[in-house]
């Protein structure tokens, strides 16, 4: 099941560069939240935060609070944090010396599980959530850079599925691939709100209203506005969204 | 200005490069052939396995300073490649940044381009004199003190490039950093690492000079590695300075076997791992 999440007045920093800027927000648990806005207003950086990867560039701080399932994920441990909190990233990232099979089961193989039963049993299941499976089923023992770039970002998919997190972040996880792979990946967005809270950063404003049930528009690190999808897209309080998603700007 | 005067041009400067590309591999091939030449008459089972004799029995062989070779090529190995790898993991993964990796870094640099001789020169002071004698471990030290900072350059380079994304996918999925670097990055860049190690070993198999100090050298067999122990690169200097006609000829051999010895590591790290999975 995914979980929900509230973000407290959330600051974020790159050296003297402030991205976020107090952010506030609710994540409803089991819905796809899109989060829209021009390049540098902070989307990047704020779910990075969710799962606490933006600190680990040097040279960044984060203050404010996130609560994950009633606990601040602050004072949690990064990496078994991280286990709750899947992340899928811009460009499709397999480990090159990895078989398909090895990708899949990456996260939990090396956190010690070693059944292989039990393996199998995750990397088939994932996969089939990932709508990979039957793609390569045959060919599990092939390096993962044998696919295509949209099988590659599946994989990627499984692989964080794999682990079983109730919340996946996904930045901008279709921007490198074509047209049909990214309806594969729009798809499947839409099933995986069944078992998981979905964040998902995207620059393209038609993608969020295919497929998110909540849109939030970032502006300058700040979030400008945060509702249903159809109300941001057709009656956004805010002018500045509306000049946005009209295409004024950005 | 015209065509014709255009593609005459063309004409003169190609075969400037390609002159150029002839002279260049003129000494190359002469030293090749020229060694082989001498060296193949040479060469015949007994090289390979007797002891040198004294001059004027015929039959004397090399077969200590092979060994001798292999050994001290192999304990500067056995230091040289884990503590470059070792420390190279901690330049690129660790500590990118500080005033530590840029001195270590710096300091590599510079080692790369010292001259051996004064390795050498360091090692007798620090570990021969001390010890009171000449050893194939000094020899092996002094070897390993050369092999080091050109593995931990070579692996840096090969570690950097393995893309940030990769290491950020491992951490993303609450794999924790040592296990990120150990299972996911190092077998990424494995092949490349592995190849720069070999070029560093043949690197070091031909030199002379830091031997000349810590190993010294030896007509017999050395007992132990705590005595001065034979080498190729030695006994072929000390042949081929000597008046004897047949120690040339032996120096030849000498030489054709560690060329050998040394153009087969460079090829097994060219071709046994080109495909990098990088």
């Amino acid at each position: 099941m995914g979980q929900t999440l509230s973000v407290r007045q959330l600051e974020a920093w790159y050296g003297s560069n402030k991205t976020l800027k107090g952010i506030n927000m609710e994540v409803a648990s089991n819905h796809v939240t899109a989060i829209i806005g021009p390049s540098g207003c902070g989307k990047s950086t704020f779910v990075r935060c969710i799962n606490r990867m933006h600190e680990t560039m040097p040279g960044t701080k984060v203050k404010g609070e996130i609560i994950l399932d009633g606990k601040s994920i602050y004072d949690q441990d990064p990496v078994a944090l991280r286990k709750m909190v899947g992340m899928v990233f811009q460009k499709p990232n397999p480990f090159p010396s990895m078989s398909i099979y090895e990708n899949v089961v990456a996260g939990v193989r090396l956190n010690g599980m070693r059944n292989k039963q039990n393996l199998q049993g995750i990397a088939e299941k994932s996969l089939r959530m990932a709508a990979l499976w039957d793609e390569v089923k045959d060919r599990l023992n092939y390096s993962g850079m044998s696919l295509s770039g949209g099988q590659q970002q599946r994989l990627c998919i499984a692989r964080a599925l794999a682990v079983e997190p109730s919340v996946l972040l996904m930045d901008e996880p279709a921007s490198a691939l074509d047209p049909i792979a990214t309806t594969h990946i729009e798809e499947l967005v839409r099933q995986l709100k069944e078992d998981y809270t979905i964040l998902i950063v995207t620059h393209n404003m038609q993608q969020a209203a295919r497929i998110a049930d909540s849109t939030a528009f970032f502006l300058n690190g700040e979030l400008v506005e945060h509702g249903a999808t159809s109300e941001i897209f057709t009656n956004p309080n805010d002018k500045r969204t509306e000049d946005y998603i009209t295409g004024r700007f950005g | 200005m015209n065509e014709y005067f255009r593609k005459y041009k063309n004409l003169m400067m190609l075969t400037v490069f390609i002159g150029a590309t002839i002279i260049a591999l003129i000494p190359l091939f002469g030293v090749l052939g020229y060694v082989v030449k001498n060296g193949l008459s040479a060469l015949n089972l007994q090289f390979f396995v007797n002891l040198p004799k004294a001059m004027g029995l015929p039959g004397g062989g090399m077969a200590n300073a092979i060994a001798g070779t292999l050994i001290m090529v192999l304990i500067a190995s056995a230091l040289g490649i884990p503590i470059g790898i070792l420390a190279a993991i901690y330049l690129t993964e660790y500590d990118r940044h500080s005033w530590l990796s840029t001195g270590v870094r710096f300091a590599t640099d510079v080692l790369t381009g010292i001259p051996s001789i004064i390795v050498g020169i360091v090692i007798y002071t620090a570990v021969v004199l001390r010890m009171g004698n000449f050893s194939a471990l000094a020899g092996g030290l002094s070897l390993a003190v050369i092999m080091i900072p050109l593995i931990i350059r070579s692996t840096e380079e090969m570690l950097k490039l393995v893309s940030h994304s990769i290491r950020e996918a491992g951490f993303a999925l609450g794999i924790s950093k040592a296990k990120t670097i150990l299972k996911i990055v190092l077998p990424t860049a494995a092949k490349g690492i592995i190849t720069g190690a070999m070029l560093a070993v043949a690197r070091v198999a031909g030199e002379t000079a830091p031997l000349l100090f810590t190993a010294l050298g030896n007509q017999y067999w050395s007992r132990s590695l705590n005595e001065p122990t034979a080498s190729l690169p030695v006994q072929i200097f000390q042949y081929a300075t000597s008046p004897y006609k047949e120690w040339h000829q032996l120096a030849w051999a000498g030489s054709l076997v560690l060329i050998l010895m040394v153009i087969t590591l460079n090829l097994v790290a060219r071709y046994a791992f080109r495909s990098r999975s990088i």
